[in-house]
């Protein structure tokens, strides 16, 4: 069984690296977890770009009220569905078969997927499309080889094409630019990615916030503790 | 109005009488140090399991196609519920954190040495049931590591000649892990080794006192009583003095705790795992399977033994006898001493020895066999890691092997009359 599993591990891996000629190494994603800005422009992009083919079925809309924005806003800013409410949460309405049908593959729920793939995995993946004739779409993927899904930002960031630098190692260059800059795309990706990790757990700045306090008063009550220890102590020899 | 109360309750059930046996005339020897802290912090860690597994079943939905979102919704939508979670996420590490500790202290001051066999016994049984608590509970969020550890190490009893494939569908309930098996899963998780590990941990605790606590110097305390009370000279009242000393330890514990709990919950993917973010997939196999940390060691002796007559119960084998010869330890150990501190150099020495090879195994076990790459032809290209975790499977069996004979050659200290400080 494992020897098997091992042996699908194997010609994966080979077979992503010949793909994408070369290794394709992580950037590292500069995200603020704390820029509310940042997260809210990330939010935008997402519901707006995103969530017509991927589902985030776990995020309810009205939880982004834990990045600034208020209940009214978020109706009449996000949510483009009368019918849906502000509590709901974050799906389509595109059914799994016509997906399958579309793209080969159902785009994945996308709730947790900054917590399997990891922020800097997710802003390496939006910023390695390239155009590839060969493919069904006409988009490839450095990062993710021969992935179902196209561009959705090209317009922005314009058309790249895959090359190969003298090391062996993949490298894009632009063909035709995008109407966004280079530095500007290059934050609505990291705004992007900011906001799918405060997806994939809303919970995490209030967790760090409690944490400071729970661990000052156990700090606290270890002084306490040791004392009352010490006063007892004292007669033991 | 307080004694009258405690006489009518008394008169009905033996509570002062075992306040007394359990706490203010238990005699522990004073001289516990820093390892016999980790006996009370298991306990601690029980009841924090139990207390947030309780809150956790409450939200939790044992059902295939509804696990992973309501794992989901009780870290959105319950208030606190996240809390909750990685609170029993922590403490299902730091559970076999404390137990090993635990049981290293025993292995360095002969802890199971008559007349504590059977204490160390019930010990083992408990480390047993802890496992399966773990392995039953590491399914119910339903990710994909759940799913394909649970599959994994449910095959190893499909190892098992004639029975085996019988067995393995026995256990899950099905030909593959299913919501059949989820759901059997979680009721042994929350009832039936619950159940079992609390009453192993209150046999436990009554032997311990039946024969009184071992300590660094490995001494009976109660061989020097004083003549005049009949108590321990060297032993002190567990209520207060190690009552105090032990809230002081559980409060630095605490601190560990709380800290990964709040600021590391997956604690760089060995207490979370980041493929278990993703839902349970029965068609798309995982690239590298790994157990949790707390089964790796054993996991990389499984993998260590290579199959024999197309069958990979030998190394099935390898794993459970790794487990069962623990057992044997109070046996195996020959010594004239108990404590390492009377102990000669040759234990020293297998003892370090030992503890490496057992943390090598655990990282292997984490890491697919290719890790370190391999050897050229002069070793058939074997895996280099692999061999690594061959040698360390075999210093692993050797440690207790030649302990019947090293212990008795080996060049031991007088132990004093007295404990020392």
């Amino acid at each position: 069984m494992m020897r098997i599993c091992l042996a699908i591990l194997f010609c994966a891996i080979s077979g992503i690296s010949l793909a994408a000629g070369g290794s394709v190494e992580l950037r590292e994603a500069k995200i603020n977890p704390s820029d509310a800005a940042s997260l809210q422009r990330g939010a935008k992009l997402f519901i707006d770009r995103c969530l017509s083919c991927h589902e985030a079925s776990y995020m309810r809309f009205n939880r982004l009220t834990d990045i600034g924005l208020s209940s009214e806003q978020i109706k009449q800013y996000l949510i483009k569905d009368p019918s849906v409410k502000v509590g709901d949460t974050m799906t389509n309405a595109m059914r799994p078969a016509d997906a399958k049908v579309m793209f080969g593959v159902v785009p994945p729920d996308l709730s947790v997927v900054s917590r399997s793939r990891g922020a800097d995995w997710l802003y390496t993946y939006f910023v390695s499309f390239y155009k590839d004739d060969a493919s069904v779409t006409g988009w490839n993927n450095a990062l993710f080889p021969h992935v179902a899904m196209p561009h959705v930002f090209w317009q922005e960031q314009g058309v790249k094409i895959l090359q190969h630098s003298d090391d062996g190692k993949a490298v894009l260059v632009e063909e035709v630019p995008g109407t966004a800059t280079a530095s500007e795309f290059d934050r609505m990706m990291l705004d992007l990615t900011n906001y799918l990790v405060f997806m994939g757990e809303p919970a995490a700045e209030k967790r760090k916030q409690i944490g400071s306090l729970v661990l000052i008063f156990l700090v606290l009550f270890a002084f306490l503790a040791w004392a009352v220890k010490r006063e007892f102590w004292k007669d033991v020899h | 109005m307080a004694s009258s109360f405690i006489n009518w309750i008394d008169q009905r059930f033996p509570m002062t009488k075992m306040v007394r046996e359990h706490l203010t005339e238990y005699y522990a020897p004073k001289n516990f140090n820093f390892w016999y802290f980790f006996g009370g912090l298991a306990i601690v860690v029980l009841a924090i399991q139990i207390l947030s597994g309780i809150f956790l079943t409450m939200h939790y939905k044992p059902d295939a196609e509804r696990a992973f979102a309501s794992v989901e919704y009780i870290m959105r939508d319950v208030p606190l519920g996240w809390l909750i979670r990685y609170i029993h996420s922590t403490g299902a590490s730091m559970f076999f954190v404390v137990i090993y500790l635990h049981m290293f202290r025993a292995l360095m001051y002969g802890s199971y040495r008559k007349p504590r066999e059977l204490l160390w016994i019930f010990g083992m049984v408990i480390y047993l049931c802890l496992m399966a608590e773990a392995f039953f509970g590491y399914l119910l969020p339903w990710g994909q590591m759940s799913f394909w550890g649970a599959q994994v190490i449910v095959n190893l009893f499909g190892a098992i000649p004639f029975i085996g494939p019988d067995l393995a569908v026995w256990i899950r309930g099905d030909y593959v892990v299913s919501d059949a098996t989820l759901n059997r899963f979680f009721a042994l998780h929350v009832i039936a080794v619950p159940i079992a590990l609390l009453g192993l941990v209150v046999a436990h605790i009554i032997s311990l006192h039946e024969v009184g606590s071992n300590n660094p110097d490995g001494i009976e305390i109660k061989k020097n009583k004083n003549p005049e009370t009949g108590k321990p000279i060297d032993g002190i009242p567990f209520h207060p003095y190690y009552t105090v000393k032990d809230i002081f330890g559980v409060v630095v514990f605490l601190i560990i705790f709380a800290a990964i709990v709040f600021f590391a919950p997956e604690m760089g993917g060995y207490f979370l795992e980041h493929n278990n973010f993703i839902p349970a997939d029965p068609l798309k196999t995982p690239p590298h399977i790994a157990p949790v940390w707390y089964f790796t060691p054993f996991y990389s002796i499984l993998r260590a033994v290579p199959p024999m007559f197309g069958s990979q119960f030998p190394g099935v084998m390898a794993m459970g006898a790794a487990v069962v010869i623990l057992f044997l330890l109070p046996w195996l150990d020959r010594s004239p001493v108990r404590s390492i501190r009377y102990k000669g150099p040759i234990f020293k020495w297998s003892l370090a020895v030992f503890v490496l090879s057992f943390v090598i195994l655990g990282y292997l076990g984490l890491k697919p066999t290719n890790v370190w790459g391999q050897f050229g032809p002069w070793m058939g290209g074997a895996d280099r890691a692999t061999v690594v975790a061959q040698i360390c499977t075999v210093i692993y069996f050797l440690f207790f092997l030649t302990m019947p004979v090293l212990s008795r050659l080996d060049k031991t200290k007088t132990v004093p009359e007295r404990v020392t400080s």
